[in-house]
């Protein structure tokens, strides 16, 4: 390997890099282990006790949900593709609307721990539980190994390292601390690193952009103007299309990925357990309102950022550098403030994957141990203390899950995942939850026939689509761009990179088909659920229990 | 024993037992609320549904029309893409005030009648999912 690439590929300072990143996970560790001493019940672990304020929660939310994908891969595709980045940003922002008005506060009156909770409230404990977990844990293992892949990434371009052990070290150590702050912290511990986190990645994106606006004389459009001229797409850069457009097949795929965007945030597991962790409906509607303001706002950030890495960076030194894409912010940060700037940013980036890794751990360990284990396995005769030593040995498990999963999906495209984690989400959660928030009707087979319908089409289409074989070779490399690389294996009928446009609609349809055909209908327990989502009587209220 | 306190099974407060729940869901209040509520967020879910998706189907198929340079290099893409961000801010606004100023203060008054015990919008207990 000749010099010349070797510099390109580590750039900054890795030990400040590093630096950086101990001091957060230090300071983190160090908040973390005081809010988190003393015996813990179910309800603190699963919950932090409910008792985090509205606007606490919020900016966790927002620390869980702008993840990696969300900061270095919409700069990276805005920064690469111009105006079709800005599009993903959109989806995941509307995607809110759908918390907020439909599901947030009905959610938090009606469940304690879990999604499985109010899934199962009026129908079949058991079946409806090991279906809602099962989808439950499907999708936050896609998102998992979107965050653990973006890890991998990060760590070449970042530490300098560029052997695949060290990578896969850095994975490892990654995985380790956030089992530590999981295991440790609990939902309360986990809620305060998500904070953290989201005010620091929020700080340094507003510091990055002010400072691009200001190298342009803070006219967006002159910043427009540097970023067509430097890239080889020139003004194809503001239009639409770039991506998306090249044909009927890649129109209908992005009208897919936006039906997944906007219908798989509301029902993607992590983002509904913290609903659970607020006192009242009215606290969760005052988290999904930060919420949006937050992410809003940076997702605003992203677009200045992104633009600005096209027009500072350039997109031949991005896609030449490890990581490609997903190193257009760093490098961004380099170009404005030096090694600096980039060790902030680096230390925060991995911040991020740390916290949303957190996010989900917990939500798998309180899946396994509250639904499959307590509920199913133990038929609810689990003490509270039983249960929190199953979720601690559930999030050790999943933390080791994650570091494994990391290490075999590096090299993966991290919005892809992110995008089939949305899919799933919004195929196997999203229609089972509004049925049974809003349909009377709505029964076991129903929910059975949803959650697995959802969940099976989505796979199997992805199964057989470009995605995972067929994609033609690349001309230089003479590899495909699927996950298998070799073209010669080509097994893919299903034209589209997304399933969303069949598999949500299916699993509507199968919902309605699987209720309207059995005769199973509880009166008592639909109007107790009813009166209960709406008036928030009886909901569970752990912060006034003790 | 308060009215609000939980029976054995841990789930019967006040008028709520088993069939008060029924009871109350078939009140002229709770019915109201329920009408007040869904008046509110299905539109707004299915206006702001039909504005995304006007959105994602004029950027795929309607490329030309998203390009048309409005002053500099802003384009109609790019304000129509600003003005989701607009309008998903301002349907925030709008609920959260209706839900602070309209929805709450009804919900609670069922609520106070169901637990049976006003000023305690939580009561200890209840059924463990």
């Amino acid at each position: 390997m000749s010099s010349v690439v070797h510099t390109a590929q580590s750039v900054g300072n890795p030990a400040l890099n590093i630096g950086i990143f101990a001091l957060f996970v230090a300071v983190t560790l160090g908040i973390v282990i005081k809010v988190a001493s003393g015996k813990k019940t179910a309800a603190e672990y699963y919950t932090g006790g409910a008792a985090f304020s509205g606007r606490q929660n919020g900016i966790a939310i927002a620390g869980d949900y702008l993840s990696a994908a969300s900061f270095l891969g919409i700069a990276g595709a805005i920064a690469l593709q111009g105006y079709d980045g800005f599009l993903y940003s959109i989806g995941f922002l509307v995607a809110w609307l759908v918390a907020l008005l439909l599901v947030a506060e009905l959610m938090r009156n009606t469940g304690r721990f879990t999604m499985a909770d109010v899934l199962s409230f009026r129908l079949r404990q058991r079946p409806v539980r090991i279906a809602a977990a099962t989808s439950a844990l499907a999708v936050s293992f896609f998102y998992l190994l979107a965050q653990m892949a973006g890890a991998g990434g990060l760590v070449s371009l970042l530490l300098g390292l560029d052997g695949r052990v060290a990578q896969y070290i850095v994975i490892a150590v990654v995985g380790v601390v956030m089992i530590g702050y999981v295991m440790i912290g609990g939902m309360k511990g986990t809620t305060w690193v998500q904070m953290i986190k989201a005010v620091l990645l929020i700080a340094a994106t507003f510091i990055i952009t002010v400072w691009t606006l200001g190298k342009f004389g803070f006219d967006f459009s002159t910043l427009l103007q540097a970023a067509v001229d430097r890239s080889p797409e020139g003004s194809k850069m503001l239009d639409p299309g770039l991506r998306y457009g090249k044909n009927g097949t890649t129109k209908l795929d992005f009208i897919s990925l936006g039906l997944a965007l906007v219908l798989g945030t509301a029902g993607l597991p992590h983002v509904l357990i913290r609903f659970y962790t607020v006192p009242t409906s009215k606290q969760a509607r005052k988290s999904v309102e930060w919420a949006i303001w937050l992410i809003g706002g940076f997702y605003l950030l992203t677009l200045v950022v992104g633009y600005g890495a096209a027009a500072l960076v350039g997109p031949e030194r991005i896609k030449a550098a490890p990581g490609a894409a997903n190193s257009a912010a760093p490098l961004l940060a380099y170009e404005l403030g030096g090694s600096p700037l980039l060790g902030i940013i680096s230390g925060i980036a991995f911040a991020t994957i740390l916290a949303v890794v957190a996010g989900l751990t917990i939500t798998t360990s309180a899946t396994f141990a509250h639904d499959i284990y307590n509920q199913v396995i133990r038929r609810g005769e689990a003490t509270p203390g039983e249960e929190v030593r199953v979720a601690r040995m559930a999030a050790l498990v999943g933390g080791v899950v994650a570091i494994v999963g990391g290490i075999l999906a590096y090299g993966q495209n991290i919005a892809f995942l992110v995008a089939l984690a949305f899919a799933v989400a919004a195929s196997a959660n999203l229609p089972t939850i509004l049925y049974s928030l809003f349909w009377k009707r709505f029964n076991t087979r129903g929910a059975l026939w949803s959650i697995y319908g959802g969940l099976g089409s989505t796979l199997i289409l992805i199964l057989f689509s470009p995605v995972v074989s067929g994609k033609p070779a690349d001309p230089k490399t003479g590899l495909s761009t699927s996950m298998i690389t070799n073209p010669a294996i080509d097994f893919h009928w299903f034209p589209l990179d997304n399933p969303g446009i069949v598999s949500i609609p299916l699993a509507f349809f199968l919902g309605w088909l699987g209720s309207v055909t059995s005769k199973e209908y509880n009166a008592a327990k639909y109007a107790e659920m009813e009166v209960r989502s709406l008036t928030g009587a009886g909901a569970h209220n752990q912060a006034l229990e003790h | 024993m308060a009215p609000s306190a939980p029976a054995e099974n841990g789930r019967e407060y006040g008028e709520a037992g088993s069939h008060g729940y029924e009871a109350v869901q078939n009140s002229d209040e709770f019915q109201d609320l329920r009408r007040r509520f869904r008046g509110f967020v299905f539109p707004w879910t299915a206006f702001f549904l039909v504005w995304y998706f006007l959105y994602v189907i004029l950027a795929a198929y309607f490329p030309a029309f998203m390009s048309t340079k409005l002053f500099g290099n802003i384009n109609v893409g790019l304000v129509f893409g600003l003005l989701q961000f607009v309008t998903t801010f301002g349907i925030t606004i709008l609920y959260v005030r209706w839900a602070d100023r309209e929805f709450d203060p009804r919900a609670e008054a069922i609520r106070d009648r169901v637990l049976g015990t006003p000023g305690n919008p939580t009561a200890p207990g209840g059924e463990r999912p």
